[in-house]
């Protein structure tokens, strides 16, 4: 139910710009007020949640989830990397799990036969289709830039040269397009199809997933089916971060253009109140960014206090009489 | 209550299909044999815990006190300003699932709410209607839920069906550690006195008298004794431990369930026997006599109120470093809270091994070493006469306890240890070692035995792996480095694998150790037989 209702929500959001740029002319609020609103909650709103809602708590125990050999004796080899006992180390652990998803790699598909034999598998795809997913996301968001800049600098046409690589279609086709249209709509299925991970989903973990998929949909339709005018869009983008407006350019422009920079809004403002998070939490996940050397170095707890303790005066009070019999010392005789 | 009866073909008939409601909509069955007795008031009113009483789990009424919602949201809060994990690992779950089948509670039972992922949206449906404003404000549409009395008992039933291993943790993409999370949910069921026996029981016991067997001091020398007269008719040696005798070297501290019960004890007279044979300048304390702490099961206070004696101890006694014996939970105390609870241990000595000279520079600051480091040092540099043929009649392979692998990283050490003390060893599979090695299925104090068929459950996966080893090498012998392990592996391999047995890793050092001056040895620890020897043992006893 949950994916049926996030389905809607975003064929709800599509109309509304519809019918907000068709039918009444809102050029102004769709091109201009909505995605300054968004693009300013969007930051508020993760400086609000990664400074002052996490970052407002401190990390009173030194806990690193080790997930391979500690520092210890110098014969004895080290894993460095899934056990650092340094900053560099953990930087180097950290530019796993960010870049290239370490622990997701892990993955296994636990399975048992006759009831009597439990398997362990591989499981590779969530990992691949992730990477993938997230990796052409950021092309995108990369290759976006190109709208906001007078000049287009080299290494920008490089990968733009690389993602058209295959030489399809004209215009040409991008690789970042394809993949994450078939790496979000892979995600999807696995959500649905899988009994467990359908049984823990939220209408929260569908609404991404289409908003996403939206926003790459109307993108593609833009550049290589209606054809928008691009010169149009890279002067309503320059009019956007140098605060002047052409009421010209904006009414000039597809209701497609307004109809993938609605969605792109919305994931924006959406952005810092969903799980979305993950892109900042990750860095401040305590048990992987955290060195293994809680006994090497002392952690310090920002809280810690004084607490109540059974002192060794009490113990000794209690037990002096059967401790002296036992042949144990005693402070009093 | 009946007793629990249900065979191993039986308990392995798995249905991991969900329910076809909701997880909201199912409300909590708390089943018979899955959850351990209430604490008894007297056991929390020994510590101080808050709203003691009379109580029963499979009772409608829990008597909660009247303002208990507030009382829990407002720990919520208190919670969540104190730890950044917490509020992170509440706000930043993707939901993928791929620590669902990665918990041995879920893989042994197909309880849905036991895959890590859901057993935290437990809690997470609670925080985000009232931490978030979508959740406020959407509520349901948000994944958000009220707090109310059923919501609670699904907390109590299900964090005290998680034993803070920490698999899930090495799985998941952004390292959400569960056991983070129950240890939040069971501080708010702490809170209202919604604890168990097994573990306000012991806590209680050490708190008082300082270990959770409650051993009082002449109790735990007499028991040494024991062990002194076992190891005499084994070696022809009697040794002479002290007790909480200043001046000493190392103190030297260890689970008291070393102390009780076999296995365990056999680990305790492998201690005793490798120490005497370096003439090691230790002592043994009567006060400090828990390595172990339940009160990390509880809340993060009481673990600090209970650990607070062994660097007490330590100071009183003048000595100057701190060895540890063979336990689980009490390594990622000692590794990861310790030295941020109670130290800085300024008043002790960097650690270095008086025999090899080694310095433990990986524990300069907390001033602690595990054994299975001290002793693979001792190992490496030559210092001990083995014989491993005296372990000949065993084929051995090493279960990583979940605390020693994934928090703190100890993994080579007993390994080594091993190789050098028996001649056949065999790993379990890869993906059930290390660091994803499976929990025993009862730790974080849920090893009572009213709560058996959850415990045999979750023991199922590490169980099914040694069977694996049982059936292609024959290994008759799972050595591990924690007293839980010693206490409840027992159980659950007998359960599902008969015919295997259970070793701490220093009693296989024990029965491989030549000691000067010993005689011949026709007895191993257990005072059964050598291999070889057979006809002769029954002459020496």
């Amino acid at each position: 139910m949950g994916s049926v209702f996030a389905f809607f929500v975003v064929i709800t959001l599509t109309l509304i710009a519809f019918i907000g740029v068709k039918a009444a002319s809102l050029h102004f609020l769709f091109g201009v007020l909505i995605p300054y609103a968004a693009f300013v909650t969007f930051l508020v709103g993760i400086i609000y949640r990664v400074l002052f809602w996490w970052g407002s708590s401190p990390v009173p125990f030194c806990i690193p989830t080790t997930c391979g050999q500690e520092k210890s004796l110098p014969w004895i080899k080290q894993n460095k990397l899934e056990s650092p006992s340094s900053t560099l180390g953990v930087i180097g652990r950290m530019a796993l799990e960010v870049l290239l998803f370490r622990s997701l790699f892990r993955n296994l598909k636990t399975q048992l036969y006759d009831g009597t034999k439990l398997v362990y598998g591989e499981a590779k795809w969530l990992w691949l289709a992730g990477l993938a997913f997230h990796w052409s996301f950021l092309l995108i968001v990369i290759r976006h830039l190109r709208f906001f800049m007078e000049k287009v600098p080299a290494s920008m046409k490089m990968i733009e040269g690389l993602d058209s690589f295959l030489q399809i279609g004209a215009p040409l086709l991008y690789i970042t397009d394809a993949v994450i249209l078939s790496a979000v709509t892979y995600l999807f299925i696995r959500r649905v199809v899988i009994p467990q991970v359908r049984y823990i989903s939220l209408p929260a973990d569908y609404f991404p997933l289409f908003l996403i998929f939206g926003i790459a949909l109307s993108g593609v339709l833009m550049r290589y089916f209606f054809k928008v005018n691009v010169t149009g869009i890279k002067e309503l983008a320059m009019g956007l971060i140098s605060f002047s407006y052409d009421p010209k350019v904006l009414e000039g422009t597809g209701v497609i253009f307004y109809i993938h920079l609605f969605l792109v809004s919305t994931l924006l403002a959406y952005f810092p109140f969903s799980k979305l998070m993950h892109m900042g939490g990750i860095f401040l996940s305590p048990t992987r960014n955290m060195v293994n050397d809680s006994r090497m170095k002392r952690h310090i707890n920002p809280w810690n206090y004084p607490v109540k303790v059974h002192s060794y005066a009490e113990y000794e009070e209690e037990f002096r009489e059967k401790m002296k019999g036992a042949g144990i010392p005693v402070e009093k005789e | 209550m009946a007793k629990f009866t249900a065979k191993p073909n039986e308990l392995s008939k798995l249905d991991y299909a969900p329910p076809k409601t909701g997880w909201m909509d199912t409300p909590v069955e708390i089943r018979e044999h899955m959850f351990c007795h209430a604490a008894k008031p007297k056991e929390l009113d020994a510590v101080g815990f808050p709203n003691a009483r009379e109580w029963r789990p499979a009772d409608e009424d829990w008597k909660l006190p009247e303002n208990w919602e507030r009382l829990l949201l407002e720990k919520m809060k208190d919670l969540l300003d104190k730890y950044r994990s917490f509020k992170v690992f509440m706000d930043i779950c993707v939901r993928c699932g791929a620590c669902a089948d990665k918990c041995h509670f879920f893989i042994g039972s197909g309880d849905p709410k036991n895959m890590p992922v859901l057993r935290a949206e437990l809690l997470r449906s609670v925080y985000r209607r009232n931490f978030t404003a979508a959740g406020k404000i959407l509520r349901k549409i948000a994944g958000a839920r009220d707090l109310t009395v059923n919501v609670l008992k699904e907390w109590w039933y299900y964090f005290y069906q998680c034993t803070e291993c920490r698999r899930c943790s090495v799985f998941c993409p952004y390292g959400i550690d569960q056991a983070e999370i129950t240890m939040m949910g069971r501080e708010l069921t702490n809170l209202l006195g919604l604890n168990i026996g097994w573990i306000a029981g012991p806590v209680a016991a050490c708190y008082m008298k300082g270990n959770h067997l409650g051993l009082e001091p002449h109790t735990i020398t007499s028991s040494i004794e024991f062990f002194l007269d076992d190891i005499e008719t084994i070696t022809g040696i009697r040794i002479n431990p002290t007790f909480n005798r200043k001046g000493a070297e190392i103190l030297f501290v260890t689970p008291s369930g070393d102390l009780f019960a076999n296995p365990g004890t056999y680990t305790a007279m492998g201690y005793l026997m490798l120490f005497h044979e370096l003439g090691l300048d230790y002592t043994w304390s009567t006060y400090a006599s828990e390595g172990g702490n339940f009160g990390f099961f509880t809340t993060n206070e009481m673990a600090k109120r209970l650990n607070y004696k062994i660097y007490a101890e330590a100071k009183r006694l003048g000595v100057k470093w701190i060895l540890g014996g063979e336990c689980g939970h009490m390594w990622r105390v000692i590794h990861q809270y310790m030295d941020s609870w109670n130290g800085p241990a300024d008043f002790l000595e960097e650690p270095v091994s008086p025999i090899t000279g080694t310095k433990f520079e990986n524990a300069k600051a907390a001033k602690m070493v595990h054994i299975a480091e001290f002793t693979a040092d001792l190992i490496k540099n030559g210092k001990l006469r083995l014989d491993p043929s005296r372990n000949d009649h065993l084929k051995v392979t090493f279960h990583d306890s979940c605390n020693t692998a994934r928090g703190m990283g100890l993994l080579e050490e007993p390994r080594y240890i091993i190789r050098n003390v028996c001649n056949q060893f065999y790993e379990m599979p890869e993906d059930t070692i290390r660091e994803k090695t499976f929990c025993c299925g009862s730790g974080t104090g849920l090893n009572a035995s009213e709560n058996m068929e959850l415990r045999l459950r979750g023991g199922f996966p590490r169980a099914n792996a040694v069977k694996y080893v049982h059936e292609h090498y024959g290994v008759n012998m799972v050595a591990n480095v924690c007293a839980i392990d010693r206490a409840t592996l027992t159980t659950s391999i007998d359960y599902w694998v008969p015919g295997v047995g259970v070793t701490g890793v220093h009693e296989l050092v024990g029965n491989a150790l030549v000691m000067k001056g010993e005689k011949e040895r026709t007895i191993d620890i257990r005072l059964e037989p050598l291999p070889g020897k057979e006809g002769t043992a029954d002459e020496t006893l």
